[in-house]
């Protein structure tokens, strides 16, 4: 599974993270978590309030700081 | 009826009576303006966040960008400020914001009333005017606010700075047909529930400080302490007192209070208004984002014709009231 956190490194997006790591590691799953900090690129995605979460390259939020409880529904 | 009566005979009967302070004593006057303002401006702050930050759930970026492309130049100006008095600047997405707007079609002025109105016109500020000098003067801070949007976006618009902007925005694709996504009623209420804490957490510290400092204004300071030197009489305070205001970005919750103290030391309405709105509009970290995507002329550009409106405010109001 390939995740991506979408943020330019503001506080939130670092909160964003930590959580998905939490999920990931609660869930013992196989996960590629990558940070896209590039602003073009977090654009491309269409994605105008960071920070934002890419599971397989499919936007699942945007705007908010998801809870680990809230991650782990986009991972199953 | 003053809505906030009962607590100033509570806060009395807490000062006079529990802490046995004089009536009518410089200590006394001055415990019972802290007390008083902390207690009053906490609660208004809490209701107006609230209340800010729920209609804000229905104005995602991604849904301003729908409304505001496509529209008319002026009417568009219009819309966008009014949308920016819901929206605070947020470091985190001024940029992503700016490139979307622009992206997505949205004229260059338009993006530029959203971009003013959204720091200018902060709810915080709002909430403190209401609370320590009546609504009549935060509904005039709100006013005067959009129309500076409007008219310095529709200005800035007119003056086709497209080729300041950074080349590589307009190189940008955006994906389209990104679904909005839908919240429920609970998850609105609990959203807007959570930014008012986190809000309140972060301005509480310096709120207390700048009502103590005004608190000691109030009681301790010469009664026409600024008349002389920041009197309406004095044609450079407005402008000094925006320059003074641009260092001073995020704390307007601190510096609020103090300023609502020197008015009653003789600063004109005016001028104060000017310090405040250039503390939450002229702000260096936001000039520092925003110049990813702006060449240094259009940054330069925007500032001044913000500032200029921002003093044109001020001597109007001095003049007026």
């Amino acid at each position: 599974m390939k995740i991506k956190i979408l943020g330019s490194g503001c506080p939130n997006c670092k909160v964003l993270e930590a959580n998905t790591k939490k999920a990931v590691e609660d869930m013992k799953i196989k996960a590629d978590i990558e940070k896209v900090t590039d602003i073009a690129k977090i654009m491309e995605y269409g994605v105008m309030s960071t920070p934002a979460l890419v599971v397989n390259e499919k936007v699942v939020s945007y705007g908010r700081v998801l809870s680990p409880e809230e991650i782990k529904k986009f991972l199953k | 009826m003053d809505p906030f009566y009962p607590l100033q005979i509570f806060v009395n009967w807490l000062v006079y009576s529990l802490f046995s302070l004089e009536q009518g004593s410089v200590i006394g006057g001055a415990i019972n303006f802290f007390i008083y303002d902390s207690i009053k401006i906490l609660i208004l702050l809490a209701v107006i966040i609230f209340a800010v930050s729920y209609i804000r759930t229905y104005l995602a970026p991604e849904k301003v960008k729908k409304l505001l492309s496509r529209k008319f130049e002026f009417i568009g100006n219009m819309i966008a400020s009014t949308i920016g008095i819901f929206t605070p600047f947020c470091s985190c997405s001024a940029v992503p914001l700016f490139i979307g707007l622009v992206e997505s079609g949205v004229p260059l002025g338009v993006t530029f009333s959203y971009l003013i109105a959204a720091p200018l016109i902060n709810e915080i500020a709002a909430a403190l005017l209401w609370g320590l000098f009546g609504w009549k003067v935060a509904l005039l801070y709100i006013a005067s606010g959009w129309v500076i949007s409007v008219v310095a976006g529709f200005i800035l618009g007119k003056m086709h700075l497209e080729k300041y902007v950074e080349d590589y925005v307009y190189k940008i694709k955006m994906k389209q047909g990104l679904k909005a996504q839908k919240k429920l009623q609970k998850e609105r209420i609990s959203e807007s529930l959570g930014e008012t804490k986190s809000i309140i957490r972060k301005v509480f510290l310096y709120l207390l400080i700048g009502i103590a400092i005004g608190a000691f204004i109030h009681g301790y300071a010469p009664e026409n302490l600024l008349t002389n030197i920041a009197g309406k009489g004095n044609w450079f305070a407005v402008p000094i007192a925006v320059l003074i205001g641009v260092p001073l970005y995020s704390n307007a919750a601190g510096m609020i209070p103090i300023v609502s103290s020197l008015i009653e030391k003789g600063l004109p309405l005016g001028t104060a208004l000017a310090f405040m709105m250039a503390v939450t509009a002229l702000s260096l970290p936001e000039a520092i984002i925003l110049r990813k995507v702006m060449k240094l002329k259009l940054l330069i550009i925007y500032f001044t014709i913000v500032a200029l409106g921002i003093i044109f405010i001020g001597y109007l109001f001095n003049w007026i009231l």
